[in-house]
Protein backbone atom coordinates (compact mmCIF):
# COMPACT_ATOMS: atom_id res chain seq x y z
CA UNK A 1 0.00 0.00 0.00
CA UNK A 2 1.71 3.11 -1.63
CA UNK A 3 0.86 6.89 -0.42
CA UNK A 4 -0.83 7.81 -3.06
CA UNK A 5 -3.52 6.66 -5.56
CA UNK A 6 -5.23 8.26 -8.32
CA UNK A 7 -8.60 6.95 -6.93
CA UNK A 8 -9.23 5.26 -3.60
CA UNK A 9 -12.92 2.78 -3.30
CA UNK A 10 -13.86 2.84 0.16
CA UNK A 11 -16.02 -0.84 0.29
CA UNK A 12 -15.74 -3.73 -1.28
CA UNK A 13 -19.10 -4.47 -2.28
CA UNK A 14 -20.67 -4.95 -5.55
CA UNK A 15 -20.78 -1.28 -5.88
CA UNK A 16 -17.22 -0.58 -4.86
CA UNK A 17 -15.16 -3.39 -6.90
CA UNK A 18 -17.58 -2.81 -10.01
CA UNK A 19 -16.38 1.38 -9.37
CA UNK A 20 -12.53 0.19 -8.49
CA UNK A 21 -12.55 -2.15 -12.13
CA UNK A 22 -13.47 -0.02 -14.48
CA UNK A 23 -11.59 2.91 -12.84
CA UNK A 24 -8.47 0.59 -13.36
CA UNK A 25 -9.57 -0.34 -16.99
CA UNK A 26 -9.82 3.41 -17.73
CA UNK A 27 -6.05 3.48 -16.50
CA UNK A 28 -6.56 4.88 -12.72
CA UNK A 29 -4.14 3.87 -10.16
CA UNK A 30 -6.51 2.36 -7.92
CA UNK A 31 -6.52 1.50 -4.17
CA UNK A 32 -9.83 -0.77 -2.43
CA UNK A 33 -10.34 -0.69 0.76
CA UNK A 34 -12.66 -3.18 2.87
CA UNK A 35 -12.85 -2.98 6.40
CA UNK A 36 -14.08 -6.64 7.07
CA UNK A 37 -11.81 -9.53 7.30
CA UNK A 38 -12.69 -11.05 4.13
CA UNK A 39 -14.82 -9.53 1.11
CA UNK A 40 -18.15 -11.01 0.75
CA UNK A 41 -18.60 -11.80 4.29
CA UNK A 42 -21.03 -11.70 6.36
CA UNK A 43 -23.63 -11.35 3.65
CA UNK A 44 -26.60 -8.99 4.20
CA UNK A 45 -28.49 -9.54 1.40
CA UNK A 46 -31.67 -12.00 0.40
CA UNK A 47 -29.19 -12.53 -2.80
CA UNK A 48 -31.75 -12.30 -5.40
CA UNK A 49 -30.70 -10.38 -8.99
CA UNK A 50 -32.82 -10.24 -12.58
CA UNK A 51 -31.00 -11.50 -15.23
CA UNK A 52 -31.10 -8.71 -17.38
CA UNK A 53 -29.50 -6.78 -14.59
CA UNK A 54 -26.70 -8.52 -14.27
CA UNK A 55 -25.88 -9.58 -17.34
CA UNK A 56 -26.02 -5.03 -18.37
CA UNK A 57 -22.44 -5.36 -16.78
CA UNK A 58 -21.41 -9.12 -16.09
CA UNK A 59 -21.79 -12.68 -18.10
CA UNK A 60 -23.17 -15.00 -14.98
CA UNK A 61 -20.98 -17.78 -13.82
CA UNK A 62 -22.22 -20.91 -13.09
CA UNK A 63 -20.00 -20.81 -9.32
CA UNK A 64 -22.29 -17.70 -8.72
CA UNK A 65 -25.51 -19.21 -9.19
CA UNK A 66 -27.79 -20.44 -6.24
CA UNK A 67 -30.85 -20.87 -7.81
CA UNK A 68 -32.44 -20.00 -11.11
CA UNK A 69 -36.23 -18.40 -10.42
CA UNK A 70 -38.96 -18.25 -13.40
CA UNK A 71 -41.37 -17.93 -11.04
CA UNK A 72 -42.30 -14.66 -8.54
CA UNK A 73 -45.49 -16.44 -5.92
CA UNK A 74 -47.08 -13.23 -4.51
CA UNK A 75 -48.84 -14.39 -1.39
CA UNK A 76 -51.58 -11.60 -0.22
CA UNK A 77 -52.10 -11.18 3.85
CA UNK A 78 -55.12 -13.95 3.82
CA UNK A 79 -53.47 -16.54 1.54
CA UNK A 80 -54.27 -16.16 -1.83
CA UNK A 81 -51.70 -16.86 -3.85
CA UNK A 82 -50.96 -15.09 -7.46
CA UNK A 83 -47.46 -16.51 -9.32
CA UNK A 84 -45.80 -14.45 -12.03
CA UNK A 85 -44.20 -17.06 -14.17
CA UNK A 86 -41.40 -15.47 -16.25
CA UNK A 87 -39.13 -17.99 -18.01
CA UNK A 88 -35.11 -17.29 -16.99
CA UNK A 89 -36.27 -14.39 -14.52
CA UNK A 90 -33.10 -14.78 -12.26
CA UNK A 91 -30.87 -15.81 -10.09
CA UNK A 92 -30.41 -16.46 -6.37
CA UNK A 93 -26.45 -15.58 -5.96
CA UNK A 94 -24.45 -17.26 -3.50
CA UNK A 95 -23.14 -13.51 -2.62
CA UNK A 96 -19.92 -14.47 -0.55
CA UNK A 97 -18.44 -16.02 -3.99
CA UNK A 98 -20.00 -13.42 -6.05
CA UNK A 99 -18.59 -10.55 -3.92
CA UNK A 100 -15.06 -12.01 -3.33
CA UNK A 101 -14.90 -12.76 -7.35
CA UNK A 102 -15.75 -8.85 -8.56
CA UNK A 103 -12.81 -7.99 -6.19
CA UNK A 104 -10.49 -10.38 -7.77
CA UNK A 105 -11.80 -9.14 -11.25
CA UNK A 106 -10.74 -5.22 -10.24
CA UNK A 107 -7.33 -7.01 -8.68
CA UNK A 108 -6.74 -8.63 -12.03
CA UNK A 109 -7.58 -5.24 -13.59
CA UNK A 110 -4.51 -3.96 -11.53
CA UNK A 111 -6.73 -2.58 -8.09
CA UNK A 112 -4.77 -3.35 -5.45
CA UNK A 113 -7.22 -4.61 -2.94
CA UNK A 114 -6.73 -4.72 1.33
CA UNK A 115 -9.16 -5.86 3.99
CA UNK A 116 -9.19 -5.25 7.40
CA UNK A 117 -8.74 -1.78 6.29
CA UNK A 118 -10.90 0.79 8.27
CA UNK A 119 -11.29 4.28 6.87
CA UNK A 120 -11.96 6.55 9.88
CA UNK A 121 -12.02 9.73 7.86
CA UNK A 122 -10.87 11.93 4.90
CA UNK A 123 -7.76 14.28 4.31
CA UNK A 124 -8.24 17.73 3.32
CA UNK A 125 -6.57 20.09 1.45
CA UNK A 126 -6.80 23.89 0.43
CA UNK A 127 -10.99 23.00 1.54
CA UNK A 128 -10.85 19.70 -0.76
CA UNK A 129 -10.87 15.98 0.04
CA UNK A 130 -7.68 14.89 -0.72
CA UNK A 131 -7.35 11.25 0.04
CA UNK A 132 -8.40 9.21 3.60
CA UNK A 133 -7.26 7.98 6.91
CA UNK A 134 -7.20 4.29 7.34
CA UNK A 135 -6.65 2.03 10.04
CA UNK A 136 -4.86 -1.25 8.82
CA UNK A 137 -2.90 -3.74 10.67
CA UNK A 138 -2.41 -1.69 13.49
CA UNK A 139 -1.40 1.72 11.69
CA UNK A 140 -3.03 4.57 11.45
CA UNK A 141 -2.34 6.21 7.82
CA UNK A 142 -2.66 8.42 5.67
CA UNK A 143 -3.45 8.14 1.86
CA UNK A 144 -3.49 10.69 -0.55
CA UNK A 145 -5.94 10.73 -3.50
CA UNK A 146 -7.73 12.64 -6.02
CA UNK A 147 -11.00 11.24 -5.88
CA UNK A 148 -12.48 8.75 -3.36
CA UNK A 149 -15.45 6.92 -4.09
CA UNK A 150 -17.49 5.93 -1.09
CA UNK A 151 -18.41 3.01 -1.56
CA UNK A 152 -19.37 2.59 2.14
CA UNK A 153 -23.25 1.01 2.07
CA UNK A 154 -25.99 2.11 4.18
CA UNK A 155 -24.70 3.23 7.15
CA UNK A 156 -22.28 5.47 4.52
CA UNK A 157 -19.90 7.67 6.25
CA UNK A 158 -17.83 9.15 3.53
CA UNK A 159 -20.89 11.44 2.12
CA UNK A 160 -21.24 12.83 5.27
CA UNK A 161 -17.76 13.65 5.83
CA UNK A 162 -17.77 15.10 2.81
CA UNK A 163 -20.14 17.57 3.50
CA UNK A 164 -23.46 15.66 1.30
CA UNK A 165 -26.78 14.75 3.01
CA UNK A 166 -26.56 11.00 3.38
CA UNK A 167 -29.69 10.46 5.69
CA UNK A 168 -32.25 8.10 5.07
CA UNK A 169 -35.60 8.96 6.08
CA UNK A 170 -36.89 6.63 8.57
CA UNK A 171 -39.76 6.10 5.90
CA UNK A 172 -37.59 5.23 3.56
CA UNK A 173 -35.71 2.92 5.79
CA UNK A 174 -36.56 -0.71 6.04
CA UNK A 175 -35.17 -2.57 8.65
CA UNK A 176 -34.19 -6.17 7.85
CA UNK A 177 -33.94 -9.31 9.59
CA UNK A 178 -32.99 -12.54 7.39
CA UNK A 179 -32.20 -16.83 8.57
CA UNK A 180 -30.82 -18.86 6.22
CA UNK A 181 -32.18 -22.10 6.76
CA UNK A 182 -32.18 -25.84 5.79
CA UNK A 183 -35.10 -28.01 5.52
CA UNK A 184 -37.64 -25.13 4.04
CA UNK A 185 -40.01 -26.95 1.58
CA UNK A 186 -40.52 -24.78 -1.32
CA UNK A 187 -40.45 -24.89 -4.85
CA UNK A 188 -36.66 -24.56 -6.08
CA UNK A 189 -36.87 -22.09 -8.70
CA UNK A 190 -39.71 -19.76 -6.90
CA UNK A 191 -39.34 -17.07 -5.34
CA UNK A 192 -42.38 -15.87 -2.79
CA UNK A 193 -43.02 -12.45 -1.39
CA UNK A 194 -45.64 -12.45 1.31
CA UNK A 195 -47.02 -9.22 1.96
CA UNK A 196 -49.46 -7.76 5.05
CA UNK A 197 -49.93 -5.79 7.64
CA UNK A 198 -49.33 -8.51 10.67
CA UNK A 199 -46.65 -10.27 7.97
CA UNK A 200 -44.27 -6.96 7.48
CA UNK A 201 -46.00 -3.67 7.74
CA UNK A 202 -44.46 -1.37 5.07
CA UNK A 203 -42.81 -4.02 3.99
CA UNK A 204 -42.90 -7.66 2.79
CA UNK A 205 -41.22 -11.85 3.75
CA UNK A 206 -39.22 -13.03 1.40
CA UNK A 207 -38.64 -16.38 0.96
CA UNK A 208 -35.44 -17.04 -1.56
CA UNK A 209 -34.29 -21.05 -2.31
CA UNK A 210 -30.78 -21.76 -2.55
CA UNK A 211 -30.98 -25.64 -3.29
CA UNK A 212 -30.88 -28.59 -1.56
CA UNK A 213 -33.80 -27.24 0.84
CA UNK A 214 -31.78 -24.17 2.15
CA UNK A 215 -33.23 -20.89 1.61
CA UNK A 216 -33.14 -17.11 2.93
CA UNK A 217 -35.89 -15.81 4.89
CA UNK A 218 -36.14 -12.86 5.83
CA UNK A 219 -38.41 -9.27 6.11
CA UNK A 220 -38.18 -5.47 5.85
CA UNK A 221 -40.08 -3.25 8.41
CA UNK A 222 -40.74 0.66 7.22
CA UNK A 223 -38.89 2.48 10.01
CA UNK A 224 -42.96 4.57 9.59
CA UNK A 225 -43.65 1.24 11.47
CA UNK A 226 -40.77 1.17 13.96
CA UNK A 227 -41.69 0.36 17.88
CA UNK A 228 -41.65 -2.08 20.20
CA UNK A 229 -42.70 -5.00 17.68
CA UNK A 230 -38.98 -5.38 16.16
CA UNK A 231 -38.43 -6.98 12.44
CA UNK A 232 -37.21 -9.86 14.50
CA UNK A 233 -39.97 -10.39 16.51
CA UNK A 234 -41.63 -10.65 13.39
CA UNK A 235 -39.58 -13.19 11.98
CA UNK A 236 -39.98 -15.54 14.34
CA UNK A 237 -43.65 -15.17 14.17
CA UNK A 238 -43.36 -15.59 10.47
CA UNK A 239 -41.10 -18.97 10.95
CA UNK A 240 -42.99 -20.62 13.60
CA UNK A 241 -46.12 -19.85 11.46
CA UNK A 242 -44.74 -20.97 7.81
CA UNK A 243 -41.68 -23.03 8.17
CA UNK A 244 -41.87 -24.75 11.43
CA UNK A 245 -39.35 -27.15 10.80
CA UNK A 246 -36.88 -24.43 9.36
CA UNK A 247 -33.68 -25.44 10.80
CA UNK A 248 -31.46 -22.00 11.17
CA UNK A 249 -27.78 -22.15 9.87
CA UNK A 250 -27.25 -18.64 10.44
CA UNK A 251 -29.01 -15.02 11.07
CA UNK A 252 -28.45 -11.48 9.86
CA UNK A 253 -29.96 -7.84 10.49
CA UNK A 254 -29.52 -5.31 7.92
CA UNK A 255 -30.84 -1.81 6.81
CA UNK A 256 -32.18 -1.23 3.41
CA UNK A 257 -32.62 2.54 1.80
CA UNK A 258 -35.74 2.41 -0.26
CA UNK A 259 -35.28 6.18 -1.13
CA UNK A 260 -35.02 8.49 -4.09
CA UNK A 261 -31.10 8.68 -5.52
CA UNK A 262 -29.75 10.93 -3.00
CA UNK A 263 -29.99 14.88 -4.67
CA UNK A 264 -25.88 14.98 -4.67
CA UNK A 265 -23.79 11.73 -5.12
CA UNK A 266 -21.28 13.49 -6.22
CA UNK A 267 -18.47 16.58 -4.19
CA UNK A 268 -14.92 17.85 -5.55
CA UNK A 269 -13.06 14.62 -5.40
CA UNK A 270 -15.85 12.51 -4.10
CA UNK A 271 -18.43 10.23 -5.42
CA UNK A 272 -20.97 7.81 -3.92
CA UNK A 273 -22.33 4.34 -5.25
CA UNK A 274 -24.26 1.82 -4.35
CA UNK A 275 -26.76 2.25 -1.16
CA UNK A 276 -24.49 4.62 -0.27
CA UNK A 277 -25.88 6.65 -3.11
CA UNK A 278 -29.48 5.33 -2.12
CA UNK A 279 -29.53 3.29 -5.53
CA UNK A 280 -31.12 0.40 -4.74
CA UNK A 281 -34.84 -0.30 -6.06
CA UNK A 282 -37.08 1.23 -3.86
CA UNK A 283 -39.64 -1.11 -4.72
CA UNK A 284 -38.26 -4.53 -4.05
CA UNK A 285 -34.97 -3.54 -1.89
CA UNK A 286 -33.11 -5.11 -4.43
CA UNK A 287 -29.54 -3.38 -5.14
CA UNK A 288 -26.93 -5.65 -6.12
CA UNK A 289 -28.18 -5.01 -10.14
CA UNK A 290 -28.48 -1.07 -9.85
CA UNK A 291 -24.86 -1.36 -7.54
CA UNK A 292 -23.52 -2.76 -10.95
CA UNK A 293 -24.71 -0.52 -13.21
CA UNK A 294 -23.88 2.51 -11.06
CA UNK A 295 -20.63 1.01 -10.22
CA UNK A 296 -19.48 0.64 -13.99
CA UNK A 297 -20.44 4.14 -14.29
CA UNK A 298 -18.59 5.53 -11.73
CA UNK A 299 -15.81 3.78 -11.94
CA UNK A 300 -15.60 4.78 -15.91
CA UNK A 301 -16.07 8.32 -14.90
CA UNK A 302 -13.77 8.74 -12.18
CA UNK A 303 -10.67 7.46 -15.02
CA UNK A 304 -11.76 9.88 -17.39
CA UNK A 305 -11.23 13.01 -15.06
CA UNK A 306 -8.29 11.77 -13.77
CA UNK A 307 -7.05 11.49 -17.60
CA UNK A 308 -8.37 15.09 -18.17
CA UNK A 309 -6.97 16.59 -14.72
CA UNK A 310 -10.27 17.93 -13.78
CA UNK A 311 -11.83 15.87 -10.59
CA UNK A 312 -13.94 18.96 -9.58
CA UNK A 313 -17.74 17.97 -8.84
CA UNK A 314 -18.83 20.07 -11.87
CA UNK A 315 -16.99 16.80 -13.63
CA UNK A 316 -17.84 14.05 -11.51
CA UNK A 317 -21.37 15.38 -11.86
CA UNK A 318 -21.11 13.25 -15.35
CA UNK A 319 -21.39 10.23 -13.46
CA UNK A 320 -24.54 11.06 -11.69
CA UNK A 321 -26.23 12.54 -14.95
CA UNK A 322 -25.24 9.32 -16.56
CA UNK A 323 -27.04 7.38 -14.02
CA UNK A 324 -30.19 9.13 -13.99
CA UNK A 325 -30.03 8.35 -18.13
CA UNK A 326 -29.51 4.97 -16.98
CA UNK A 327 -31.36 4.05 -14.40
CA UNK A 328 -32.23 7.46 -12.27
CA UNK A 329 -35.70 7.98 -14.20
CA UNK A 330 -36.90 4.11 -13.75
CA UNK A 331 -35.31 4.52 -9.93
CA UNK A 332 -37.62 7.72 -9.03
CA UNK A 333 -40.53 6.19 -10.70
CA UNK A 334 -40.18 2.85 -8.79
CA UNK A 335 -40.22 5.05 -5.94
CA UNK A 336 -43.71 6.85 -6.27
CA UNK A 337 -45.12 3.94 -7.29
CA UNK A 338 -43.51 2.32 -4.14
CA UNK A 339 -45.51 4.93 -2.31
CA UNK A 340 -48.81 4.06 -3.30
CA UNK A 341 -48.33 0.58 -2.71
CA UNK A 342 -47.12 1.38 0.61
CA UNK A 343 -50.62 3.24 1.14
CA UNK A 344 -52.87 -0.44 0.35
CA UNK A 345 -54.80 -1.93 3.28
CA UNK A 346 -54.86 -5.59 3.88
CA UNK A 347 -58.23 -5.45 2.46
CA UNK A 348 -56.75 -3.49 -0.78
CA UNK A 349 -54.13 -6.29 -1.57
CA UNK A 350 -56.60 -8.96 -0.64
CA UNK A 351 -58.98 -7.52 -3.33
CA UNK A 352 -56.28 -7.31 -6.00
CA UNK A 353 -55.26 -11.03 -5.52
CA UNK A 354 -58.77 -12.21 -5.91
CA UNK A 355 -59.22 -10.14 -9.45
CA UNK A 356 -55.03 -11.11 -10.10
CA UNK A 357 -56.13 -15.14 -9.21
CA UNK A 358 -59.20 -15.84 -11.39
CA UNK A 359 -57.03 -14.68 -14.44
CA UNK A 360 -55.28 -17.49 -16.68
CA UNK A 361 -51.89 -17.57 -15.32
CA UNK A 362 -50.29 -16.59 -18.79
CA UNK A 363 -52.08 -13.26 -18.40
CA UNK A 364 -50.46 -12.29 -14.85
CA UNK A 365 -48.19 -9.97 -15.48
CA UNK A 366 -45.95 -7.39 -13.18
CA UNK A 367 -47.32 -4.36 -15.08
CA UNK A 368 -51.04 -6.56 -14.29
CA UNK A 369 -50.43 -6.88 -10.51
CA UNK A 370 -49.83 -3.17 -9.92
CA UNK A 371 -52.02 -1.80 -12.43
CA UNK A 372 -55.12 -3.99 -10.34
CA UNK A 373 -53.57 -3.15 -6.96
CA UNK A 374 -53.85 1.15 -7.84
CA UNK A 375 -57.00 1.08 -10.09
CA UNK A 376 -58.61 3.35 -7.71
CA UNK A 377 -55.68 6.05 -8.08
CA UNK A 378 -55.30 6.65 -11.92
CA UNK A 379 -52.49 9.12 -11.71
CA UNK A 380 -50.08 6.22 -10.00
CA UNK A 381 -51.33 3.89 -12.94
CA UNK A 382 -50.28 6.45 -15.83
CA UNK A 383 -47.19 6.13 -13.94
CA UNK A 384 -46.91 2.48 -13.75
CA UNK A 385 -47.79 2.59 -17.67
CA UNK A 386 -45.07 4.54 -18.54
CA UNK A 387 -42.52 2.08 -16.07
CA UNK A 388 -43.60 -0.94 -17.94
CA UNK A 389 -44.80 -0.31 -21.52
CA UNK A 390 -43.32 2.64 -22.90
CA UNK B 1 -26.90 11.42 32.15
CA UNK B 2 -29.91 9.57 29.83
CA UNK B 3 -27.61 8.27 26.89
CA UNK B 4 -27.81 5.31 24.73
CA UNK B 5 -26.90 2.21 25.51
CA UNK B 6 -26.03 -0.61 22.86
CA UNK B 7 -26.55 -4.33 23.90
CA UNK B 8 -23.56 -6.10 23.43
CA UNK B 9 -23.69 -9.36 21.47
CA UNK B 10 -27.16 -8.87 20.55
CA UNK B 11 -26.20 -5.80 18.01
CA UNK B 12 -25.02 -7.41 14.55
CA UNK B 13 -23.17 -4.28 13.67
CA UNK B 14 -25.71 -3.78 10.10
CA UNK B 15 -25.43 -0.12 10.68
CA UNK B 16 -28.85 0.27 10.05
CA UNK B 17 -29.14 3.06 12.81
CA UNK B 18 -26.26 4.93 11.24
CA UNK B 19 -28.34 5.13 8.44
CA UNK B 20 -31.35 7.03 9.89
CA UNK B 21 -28.93 9.12 12.80
CA UNK B 22 -29.81 12.48 11.82
CA UNK B 23 -26.56 14.39 13.63
CA UNK B 24 -23.61 11.48 12.90
CA UNK B 25 -23.04 10.70 15.73
CA UNK B 26 -23.06 7.00 15.72
CA UNK B 27 -19.78 4.87 14.13
CA UNK B 28 -19.90 1.31 12.96
CA UNK B 29 -16.03 0.23 13.32
CA UNK B 30 -14.32 -3.50 12.22
CA UNK B 31 -15.59 -4.80 15.50
CA UNK B 32 -18.20 -2.52 17.09
CA UNK B 33 -20.76 0.68 17.27
CA UNK B 34 -19.94 3.56 18.79
CA UNK B 35 -21.87 6.65 19.59
CA UNK B 36 -20.71 9.69 20.73
CA UNK B 37 -22.39 11.27 23.37
CA UNK B 38 -21.78 14.65 23.30
CA UNK B 39 -23.33 14.95 19.72
CA UNK B 40 -26.37 12.28 20.44
CA UNK B 41 -29.59 14.42 21.19
CA UNK B 42 -31.60 10.84 22.29
CA UNK B 43 -33.80 11.26 19.48
CA UNK B 44 -34.27 7.61 19.55
CA UNK B 45 -34.42 6.71 16.17
CA UNK B 46 -32.00 4.12 16.39
CA UNK B 47 -33.61 2.77 19.01
CA UNK B 48 -36.53 2.35 17.20
CA UNK B 49 -35.05 1.54 13.66
CA UNK B 50 -32.84 -1.43 15.05
CA UNK B 51 -34.33 -4.31 13.80
CA UNK B 52 -32.65 -6.78 16.39
CA UNK B 53 -33.78 -4.34 19.33
CA UNK B 54 -29.99 -3.83 20.47
CA UNK B 55 -30.17 -0.55 21.62
CA UNK B 56 -32.16 1.28 24.55
CA UNK B 57 -32.34 4.93 25.86
CA UNK B 58 -31.19 4.31 29.80
CA UNK B 59 -31.99 6.68 32.19
CA UNK B 60 -28.37 8.27 33.69
CA UNK B 61 -29.98 7.37 37.09
CA UNK B 62 -30.49 3.93 37.12
CA UNK B 63 -27.21 3.42 35.30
Amino acid sequence: MDDRYDVIVVGAGPAGSTAARFAALGGARVLLLEKDREVGIPVRCAEGIGDEGLRSVLEPRERWIAARIDAAELVAPDGTRVRLSYPSAGYVLHRKIFDYDLAQMAAEAGVEVRTKAYVHGLLWEDGRVAGVRVLHLGEDRAIRAQIVIGADGVESRVGRWAGLNTVTSMHDMEACVQVTASRVEVEPNVCYFYFGKEVAPGGYAWVFPKGDGVANIGLGVSGDYSGRKKPIAYLRQFLAERFPKASILTWVAGGVPCAPTLKEIVADGVMLVGDAAHQANPISGGGIATALIAGKICGRVAAEAIRDGDVSKKRLAQYAKEWHKAEGKTHERFYRIKEGVYRLSDEDLNRTAHMLAQLPPEEITITRVFRTALFREPRLLLEVAKVFVG
Amino acid sequence: MNRIVIREGVCDLCGTCVGVCPVDCMELTETRLQIDADRCILCEMCVEICPVDALELCDGRSV
